[in-house]
C-alpha cells in the first residue's frame, strides 16, 4: 500500500519525464515494428514461392533472435553508435522472426484445394496472393505482429541502456539508486504498453476475415503514427544535448538539483550508462554529459571539465573511513594513512585513473611508483602478523586507493593487509565496515552526507557548498553514530561534474556551467 | 469442341501420362477413369495447364491453348474438383462472382447470374447468398463449387472427382441434380472418377486409363462388351462386382423381355440367375454378332438380344441411383 503511494506520488512528480519516456517507448517499439513488417511480410511471401530458401530465412531470422538483447546492443554500438538507430535495429530484428514464421506459415496453410481452384478457374498468382492467400493468412500475420509488438514493448527497456530512451531510463535509473518505486514507475507503465496494444490489435483482428482488412488501412496509419511518437519529445526539448547516467537522473544531487541551482539551465536529455557516456560525448552523439570529475577518460578523450560555479554539486573528497575501535587499537595505522592527506589533486587522480584505465597499467604498479614519486614508498616489514581487510567499490579509483592504503600500511607498520577491492556498492561496503567484516575503505564526504547519514534537509542545504563543514558533518555525525573514523582527506574531489568537448569549449569559450545558461 | 493430342508428362523418368489423345465434340461428355495414379487426373490438369504437358497439346475451337493467355483460357474451362476448394473467406455470393468479377461484367450483370445459377442448384439465393462456406453442407458446397465454374458461361467444364467428397447418398442426389442443371446443358464436360456407375451414368464417351496410357476410349457398352484388353475387361469386371451389378439378374428383368423368340440366328440358354453383365459378356463372345439368349422362369421361355440386354442394364443402374 505504502508502496503504491510512493509510486503515485513518483508518477506525480515525473509526469513530464514519464510522458517523454512512453512516447520514446512506443515510438521504439513501432518503428521497429513498422520496419519488420516491411521486411518480413514480403520476404515470408517470397519464401512461399521459393521453397529451398525458406529454411535457411526461418533459420537466420531464429538465429537472430536468439542473440541475447543485450549482447545484440553491445554489437551494434560499435557500427550505429548509440541512441534510436541501434535501438531500433536490434528491436527490428526481434520482431523479424515472428512476422516472417507467420507470414509464411499462414500462407502455407491456406489449403491446398482452394489455391488449386483459385488458379484453376483462372486467377493469376498475383491475383491468388491479393484475394486468397492473403486474405486467409492475415489472422496467422496478425498474431506474428502481435507477438513482435508484445516482445518489442519488452526488449525497448533495454533502449535505455544505450541512450534510446524508453521506460527502461526509470527501470536503470532504479536498479542503479536500489530504488523501487522507480524501477516500478518503469515497468509497470512498460507492462501496461504490452497488454494494451495486444489487446488493441486483438480488437482489430476480431471478428472475420473481411473486417480485419477493411480494418488493415486505419492500422497502418496507426502504426505509422505511432512511429512518429518517438520523436515527439524532442520536437519540445530544446537545449543542449546532453547524455546523463540514469543515477545521476535519479539522485537528489543530481539533475533536479543542477537544473534547480542554474535557473534557466536546458538539456535533451538522453539516459545513458557511464560506460558509453564519455564516448558518446567525444563522438559528439552528445555534447555534455556528467562524468565523475576524476575519470581517466577525460584526459584520454580530451575533455572539458566546466566549473561548477554555483555549487550544484555536493563535495566528494575522499577519505579512508576506519571501523569502530581501530584508530585506537592501532595509532599506526592513522598516522600511516595521513601521510597521503591532501596529497592526490583532481588531476592527479585523473592521471593515475588514465594509466590503469588506458595504459593498462596494474593498479598495484601504479600505486607504488606514485608512492615512490612522493617519496613515501617503503618496502614490506612483513611481520606476518595481524591482517587489516581493505576493501573498496567497484570502480578503478578506488582499486588504486586499496593498493596505496596496502602499501602504506605493509611499509609504516608491522600489520599485514588483506586487499579486498570491489567488493560492491557504498551499501554493501559500508555495511562491511560496520559489521567489522572490512577494517577500512575509501569512501566520499559527499555520500556519506547523503546516503550513509540521515542528514536533514535543512542541513544539507546549509553545509552542502562548503567542502569543509560537509568533512566536518560526516567525521563528527559518523564517529557519534557508528564509532566509525574519518581520517584526513585524500586531496581529491570525486564530484559529478558537466564536461563538454575541449575543442567545443574553445570555441564556444565555455569554462562554468552558468556558460551553458543560455 | 475440345481435342487432346498425345498428351504426355514425364517427371524426370517416370511418365505419368503418355500420349493420350481424345477429341470431345460441343456438348459431349467424357468421363476419365482408371486405378489411382493411372494419370487420369493429371491428364485433366493437362487441359487446363494447371500441369503443363512435356509433349502435346490441347487444341479448343481449332486453336492451341498454350499460345492464348494462360487465365483467360483457364476462364473459359469451368473447374470443379474434390476438394470443392471454395475460398472461406468469401460468402457464397462472391465465391460464385469470382470469375465473372475478374471478367469485369457489370455488377447488376453478375448479381443476376449469381442468383440464376444459385436457383438453378437448389441454393435459393434468398437464403444463400449470404452464407460462408463453412455453413453449408458437403452438398450444398459442392453445388456453389459448380455454380462458381458455371458462373462466366465457359463451354468446357472440367471436373476432378466432383462427386467424390460426399457420402454416397448425397452423392446419388447431387448427380441426378447435376444431370437437370439448365445451365450445364450443352457443356463440354471432361470429368476424373474412379466410379464406374458415375462414368457410365454421366458419360458418353468413357477413357480408361492405366499406367498413364489410355486402354480404351469410347462409348461406355463398348468398353462393357467389346473390351480392348485383358486389363480392361479385368477391371470392368471387377468395378462391376465392387458394385454390386451382379445383383442385377435375368430374373430381376424378366418381365421386360421378349416372349417371342427371334427368327434368327443362334440361341443361347441361361438360367434365370445369371447375373445381366454375365449375360452381355456371354452374348457378346458370340462371333455371329446375332446370337439371342433364352432363359426360363417359372415354366415361362423368354428371349433377349444384346442391345436390349444393355438397355435395360442402364435403366436399372440409373433407377438404382435415384
Amino acid at each position: 500500500m505504502e508502496q503504491l503511494t510512493l509510486l503515485w506520488q513518483f508518477l506525480a512528480d515525473n509526469r513530464a519525464k514519464l510522458l517523454e519516456q512512453v512516447l520514446e517507448h512506443i515510438g521504439l517499439t513501432f518503428i521497429s515494428l513498422l520496419l519488420a513488417a516491411i521486411v518480413a511480410i514480403p520476404l515470408g511471401i517470397f519464401i512461399t514461392r521459393r521453397q529451398k530458401l525458406a529454411g535457411g530465412f526461418l533459420g537466420l531470422a531464429g538465429i537472430l533472435q536468439t542473440v541475447p538483447s543485450i549482447a545484440l546492443l553491445g554489437f551494434l554500438i560499435p557500427l550505429l553508435g548509440i541512441g534510436a538507430k541501434p535501438a531500433i535495429v536490434a528491436l527490428f530484428f526481434y520482431a523479424l522472426l515472428p512476422i516472417l514464421r507467420n507470414t509464411y506459415t499462414g500462407i502455407q496453410e491456406v489449403d491446398a484445394s482452394v489455391k488449386e481452384a483459385a488458379l484453376g478457374i483462372g486467377l493469376s498468382k498475383g491475383q491468388m496472393l491479393r484475394q486468397v492467400e492473403l486474405p486467409l493468412a492475415l489472422p496467422v500475420i496478425f498474431a506474428g505482429l502481435r507477438t513482435a509488438t508484445v516482445i518489442n514493448v519488452g526488449v525497448a527497456t533495454l533502449a535505455a541502456y544505450i541512450g534510446a530512451g524508453g521506460l527502461g531510463e526509470f527501470i536503470f535509473g532504479g536498479i542503479a539508486l536500489n530504488n523501487t518505486t522507480m524501477i516500478l514507475a518503469g515497468a509497470l507503465p512498460a507492462a501496461a504498453l504490452a497488454i494494451l496494444f495486444d489487446q488493441m490489435l486483438a480488437f482489430l483482428q476480431r471478428g472475420r476475415v473481411g473486417k480485419l482488412r477493411n480494418n488493415l488501412p486505419v492500422l497502418l496509419l496507426g502504426v505509422a503514427f505511432l512511429s512518429s511518437a518517438y520523436f515527439w519529445p524532442q520536437v519540445y526539448a530544446p537545449g543542449w544535448k546532453a547524455g546523463f547516467p540514469p543515477e545521476f537522473m535519479g539522485r537528489k544531487d543530481g539533475y533536479n538539483n543542477l537544473v534547480d541551482t542554474y535557473g534557466g539551465l536546458r538539456f535533451n536529455t538522453t539516459v545513458l550508462n557511464n560506460a558509453l557516456m564519455y564516448a558518446a560525448v567525444k563522438e559528439k552523439e552528445v555534447d555534455v554529459i556528467s562524468g565523475y570529475s576524476t575519470d581517466g577518460r577525460i584526459k584520454a578523450y580530451g575533455l572539458a571539465i566546466l566549473e561548477d560555479d554555483r555549487h550544484a554539486f555536493p563535495p566528494y573528497y575522499c577519505t579512508p573511513i576506519l571501523r569502530k575501535g581501530l584508530a585506537e587499537e592501532h595509532p599506526e595505522v592513522v598516522k600511516a594513512l595521513n601521510l597521503l592527506a591532501g596529497k592526490i589533486n583532481d588531476s592527479v587522480m585523473t592521471s593515475l585513473n588514465y594509466r590503469v584505465d588506458f595504459d593498462k597499467e596494474s593498479p598495484e604498479a601504479v600505486a607504488r611508483n606514485f608512492l615512490e614519486s612522493l617519496g613515501l614508498w617503503r618496502p614490506d616489514r612483513a611481520q606476518g602478523g595481524e591482517a587489516l581487510i581493505i576493501g573498496s567499490k567497484i570502480f578503478t579509483e578506488q582499486y588504486i586507493l586499496v593498493e596505496l592504503f596496502s602499501q602504506l600500511i605493509n611499509g609504516y607498520t608491522d600489520l599485514d593487509t588483506d586487499p579486498r577491492p570491489g567488493l560492491g556498492g557504498t551499501k554493501i561496503c559500508f555495511d562491511a565496515l560496520a559489521a567489522g567484516e572490512v577494517d577500512l575503505y575509501p569512501e566520499y564526504t559527499g555520500t556519506g552526507l547523503q546516503v550513509l547519514l540521515d542528514t536533514p534537509d535543512s542541513v544539507t542545504q546549509q553545509i552542502i557548498t562548503e567542502a569543509d563543514a560537509v568533512y566536518g558533518y560526516v567525521k563528527t555525525r559518523f564517529r557519534k553514530q557508528y564509532g566509525i573514523e574519518w581520517l584526513e582527506p585524500l586531496g581529491f574531489n570525486n564530484t559529478y561534474a558537466l564536461m563538454v568537448r575541449e575543442e567545443m569549449a574553445r570555441k564556444l569559450k565555455l569554462e562554468k556551467v552558468s556558460g551553458l545558461v543560455r | 469442341m475440345i481435342e487432346a493430342r498425345q498428351l504426355t508428362k514425364r517427371y524426370g523418368s517416370f511418365t505419368a501420362v503418355y500420349q493420350v489423345s481424345f477429341r470431345l465434340e460441343q456438348g459431349q461428355t467424357l468421363a476419365l477413369i482408371g486405378p489411382s495414379g493411372c494419370g487420369k487426373t493429371t491428364t485433366l490438369k493437362m487441359a487446363n495447364r494447371l500441369i503443363r504437358p512435356t509433349e502435346g497439346s490441347v487444341w479448343v475451337d481449332g486453336k492451341d491453348v498454350s499460345q492464348q493467355p494462360i487465365e483467360q483460357m483457364r476462364r473459359r474451362m469451368g473447374y470443379v474438383i474434390q476438394d470443392i476448394g471454395l475460398f472461406p473467406h468469401y460468402s457464397v455470393e462472391q465465391n460464385v462472382a469470382v470469375v465473372p468479377r475478374l471478367l469485369g461484367w457489370p455488377a447488376e450483370k453478375i448479381r443476376k447470374r449469381v442468383g440464376e445459377l444459385l436457383e438453378q442448384l437448389g441454393l435459393p439465393p434468398g437464403q444463400f447468398n449470404k452464407k460462408y462456406p463453412h455453413q453449408l453442407s458437403g452438398g450444398q458446397q459442392q453445388r456453389v463449387g459448380i455454380a462458381r465454374a458455371l458462373a462466366a458461361d465457359p463451354p468446357i467444364i472440367l471436373m476432378d472427382e466432383p462427386f467424390g467428397a460426399l457420402d454416397p447418398l448425397t452423392r446419388q442426389q447431387a448427380r441426378r441434380d447435376f444431370l437437370e442443371v439448365e445451365a450445364l446443358k450443352n457443356k463440354t464436360i471432361i470429368m476424373v472418377t474412379h466410379d464406374i456407375e458415375e462414368a457410365f451414368e454421366m458419360a458418353a464417351i468413357v477413357g480408361l486409363m492405366k499406367h498413364g496410357r489410355l486402354q480404351q476410349l469410347g462409348p461406355p457398352e463398348q468398353l462393357l462388351l467389346a473390351p480392348a484388353n485383358d486389363f480392361v475387361r479385368e477391371f470392368m469386371a471387377e468395378k462391376a462386382s465392387q458394385l454390386e451389378l451382379l445383383s442385377i439378374t435375368l430374373s430381376g428383368v424378366f418381365s421386360q423381355l421378349a416372349e417371342v423368340a427371334p427368327t434368327t440366328g443362334k440361341g443361347v440358354s441361361m438360367p434365370a440367375q445369371t447375373p445381366l453383365l454375365f449375360a452381355i459378356h456371354r452374348l457378346a463372345k458370340e462371333k455371329t454378332g446375332e446370337a439371342y439368349g433364352t432363359t426360363l422362369k417359372n415354366g415361362e421361355s423368354r428371349y433377349f438380344q444384346l442391345d436390349v440386354l444393355f438397355q435395360l442394364f442402364r435403366q436399372t443402374l440409373i433407377q438404382w441411383n435415384n
